[in-house]
């Protein structure tokens, strides 16, 4: 071990209390940083997923246009063949197909206006979490060819219950009346209130049946096996179609353009996070400022004695650099481990939030929330920690090689 | 007592680089407590407003169980005596406005989907929601207007209609069968959040009662106060008043449950914040005034040896504390006022973020709200916590024994 390094190690524990103090500031920030950024991707997380999960999938293969408009007449012609395409996709788990059209949905009392959905049951069960929002009743089967889902609030509005007949009134592909009988076999709720007010699942074959669909859909939906997967997937399936099918009225859109306000939310809650937690780190590096200047100018005597017997400059920076590291390593160390344990106990654990319910379940939250560990949140945590307590002890550690030996022994 | 005063005053500019740098942290923690916290009131303020004046008012009168299922089939018929009531309840200066509002089918040759529809008194309705004023294009209705209707700007996008077409509105009557009316669009509105502008489309009040065939029935009061303070008191005396009449009144609060919980939330978090800033400088604090106590063994050692009590030295260093804390905020507190102030004209604009702040609910443009407890709060904090850590090295500094302190180097 050099001297230096020795030196600095034994000048640290000089002052212990002064030291452990310091210490305990930089660990008490790094590990709220860890906790924080853990608590915002794991909500992030969850958020995504429930979404993909319900709405969009990851990705979706679309008349261009129809994401806009959802204008019925949009549609993918020939969903055979994207199916096709897709198949051959290895990342792609599973995908289903999907027709959309408002209607009226009518119950025996009341009407409403609803959006008639039609899925294929078993390859939609394998691609959004629908099937296991059954709040009462059953999911579609394979072979239901009238039988239908309606969302908790929308039947609730209708007073409609299990068994009972709702009508569906809409307007067809080619501009026909486009009308149809179901009977309600299932209530779904996903806890977001849009969704659950205005949902009626139908099978496919009777959705393109009534609304004169010729066998074509509105989505092709897809999922991968993970979010990091969305990106090459998308490219290699344009290229799929365009080769394969030589339309270009066919349009691949992953998550983020499908639901443009998450992305957004969540990039808006990450830069309002880094605001504060700036401002949080930069009021700790003023805190623990004064330590580092402190043990500078309180042995300006004894700097000038290692001057006057020949230590460099250099080497007395390089003792303060080290001494200053070691704080804010160690500190860093203490404070990403305690975050680590801190944010793993509530990632078991769950914390929930008093009155927080209404408002998480709008975004797809559970009512307790699991921060999630991860590599990612315990490196920046702790990076942005390092880098600011580094650049605030560099200016003491420099301000030394300017003490001339006499004047700094008759301090 | 001013003995103290004057040697804290002094003992804290002995060195004046230190003071400097704790300061500064005292200074930016404040600073960041009162504008952060204004800047969350003012997202949490423009919450209130937009969903006041987005249908909302201060208080609504609906029949018994329409709020759980708005429909038709849950109409006050007696709407004068109700009004009687009103005028006899309200405080001066509250304004109220009868509406219609159900479930429709808004439908044209490109598009159908469903809408609000709501049926206003447009003369009443323009003292208390957004709909007139929030008039781009075209004109707002006018009384005895049957055929106008106004509708958002998003949903002209999507029907891909434009002012002077026709809008052909569904819903279920009095006798439970679906009537249908054509409207002609006569205004277009725009608002902060495009979901409002899809929602509602607007009539005349007297339209909806005839399409539904309700004589003069109506299903909701909208009442304005003259601040939102007062709704729970009068809420309490229009129960009261009401009690034979099968009215449910609701205040803003409870129409709104989202914008309650949020700003419950925001509370707790400004108040962890204002701990959180505390903590990180908490730490500086202590470790200066201890720096500052002990390169002055010798001289607490001498004060001792003189005669001066351990109180009077633990006070001496507290009041420097205190002369610390008071300086970091007041400088602090201007700070934050100052950059409130700057921008309270323009605010701050996330426009950049537009498609989350729908996705939240947000306004585009925040502006900084300054509320008096959130201040008295924030300070409160910083003495109380900020003198109560400074115990520990005025303990020390009044525990050295003489003899300790003056054999010290």
């Amino acid at each position: 071990m050099s001297i230096e390094v020795k030196m600095a190690w034994r000048n640290l524990w000089r002052n212990t209390r002064r030291t452990v103090l310091t210490i305990a500031a930089i660990a008490f920030a790094c590990l709220l940083l860890v906790f924080m950024l853990s608590w915002q991707f794991g909500t992030y997380d969850v958020m995504i997923n429930t979404a993909v999960g319900i709405h969009s999938g990851h990705l979706q293969v679309q008349a261009k246009g129809y994401n806009d408009k959802q204008a019925v007449y949009q549609v993918v012609p020939d969903p055979a063949s994207v199916s096709a395409a897709v198949a051959g996709v290895p990342q792609v788990t599973a995908h289903t197909l999907r027709a959309k059209a408002f209607a009226m949905a009518s119950s025996a009392r009341r009407t409403y206006g609803a959006m008639a959905v039609g899925i294929a049951p078993a390859s939609e069960a394998a691609v959004s979490t629908l099937a296991k929002l059954i709040f009462e009743g059953e999911f579609l089967a394979k072979t239901d060819t009238d039988q239908a889902l309606a969302g908790r609030l929308l039947a609730q509005n209708l007073k409609i219950g299990l068994g009972e007949e709702l009508v569906l009134l809409g307007q067809g592909r080619d501009g026909s009346v486009a009308a149809t009988v179901v009977k309600i076999k299932g209530i779904i709720n996903s806890g977001q209130d849009v969704f659950d007010r205005s949902t009626v699942l139908i099978p496919l074959g009777l959705f393109q049946e009534s609304f004169a669909m010729q066998g074509t859909v509105h989505e092709v939906v897809l999922r991968c096996r993970s979010l990091q997967d969305v990106a090459p997937v998308k490219l290699q399936l344009q290229d799929k179609l365009a080769a394969q099918i030589k339309s270009d009225t066919l349009v691949v859109l992953d998550w983020t353009e499908l639901m443009p306000g998450l992305l957004e939310s969540i990039k808006l809650d990450l830069v309002s996070g880094f605001i504060f937690y700036f401002i949080l780190i930069i009021v700790v590096a003023f805190s623990i400022l004064n330590t580092f200047l402190m043990s500078v100018f309180e042995r300006t005597r004894e700097f000038g004695v290692m001057l006057a017997m020949g230590t460099t400059p250099g080497r007395l920076t390089r003792i303060l650099l080290f001494e200053s590291s070691s704080m804010t390593l160690i500190g860093i160390l203490i404070g990403a481990l305690a975050g680590a344990a801190v944010t793993q106990y509530f990632a078991v654990h769950g914390i929930a939030i008093a009155d927080a319910a209404e408002i998480l379940r709008e975004f797809g939250l559970p009512e307790r929330i699991h921060p999630r560990l991860s590599i990612l949140s315990v490196t920046i945590g702790s990076g942005i920690v390092l880098v600011i307590t580094f650049t605030t002890t560099l200016y003491p550690a420099f301000k030394v090689r300017r003490l001339i030996p006499v004047q700094a022994l008759r301090a | 007592m001013n003995m103290h005063v004057q040697i804290g005053w002094r003992n804290i500019w002995r060195n004046p680089k230190r003071t400097a740098v704790i300061l500064t942290a005292i200074i930016i923690g404040v600073w960041s407590m009162i504008f952060l916290s204004g800047l969350m009131r003012g997202i949490a303020d423009q919450m209130v407003r937009n969903g006041i004046s987005n249908l909302t008012g201060h208080l609504q009168l609906h029949p018994h169980h329409y709020r759980r299922d708005p429909s038709v089939d849950h109409r006050i018929s007696d709407a004068e005596r109700l009004a009687a009531v009103l005028r006899q309840n309200l405080p001066a200066g509250a304004v109220w406005s009868r509406r219609v509002r159900v479930n429709a089918v808004a439908g044209n040759a490109r598009h159908s989907s469903g809408v609000t529809l709501v049926g206003i008194d447009p003369a009443k309705e323009a003292q208390l929601s957004f709909v007139s004023s929030a008039i781009t294009r075209g004109r707002y209705l006018r009384s005895g207007d049957n055929r106008g209707i106004i509708v958002g700007k998003a949903l002209l996008a999507k029907y891909e209609t434009r002012l002077g077409r026709k809008l052909v509105l569904m819903s279920q009557d009095a006798t439970g069968e679906i009537s249908s009316r054509a409207f002609r669009i006569t205004g277009v509105f725009q608002t902060e959040l495009k979901a409002t502008e899809k929602q509602f489309v607007f009539v005349n009040l007297t339209a909806v009662q005839k399409m539904l065939q309700i004589d003069s029935a109506i299903s909701e009061i909208a009442v304005l106060l003259p601040s939102h303070q007062q709704a729970d008191a009068v809420a309490g005396q229009l129960r009261q008043a009401l009690a034979e009449h099968k009215i449910d009144v609701s205040t803003w609060q409870d129409l709104l449950p989202l914008v309650k919980a949020t700003i419950k939330i925001y509370d707790s978090f400004i108040f962890l914040w204002f701990l959180v800033v505390f903590i990180a400088m908490g730490f500086g604090i202590v470790n200066t005034t201890l720096m500052a106590v002990f390169e002055r063994i010798r001289e607490f050692g001498l004060l001792k040896a003189l005669g001066m009590r351990p109180g009077w030295i633990m006070r001496m260093v507290l009041t420097e504390s205190l002369f610390l804390l008071m300086l970091g905020l007041l400088a602090g507190n201007l700070l934050g006022m100052l950059s409130i102030y700057a921008l309270a004209e323009t605010g701050i604009d996330l426009s950049a973020f537009a498609a989350g702040l729908e996705f939240v609910g947000m306004g585009r443009i925040i502006f900084p709200v300054v509320q008096i407890r959130d201040v008295v709060g924030a300070n409160l904090v910083v003495v109380v916590l900020g003198l109560a850590v400074s115990a520990y090295p005025a303990y020390k500094a009044a525990h050295f024994t003489p003899v300790q302190a003056l054999t010290h180097t």
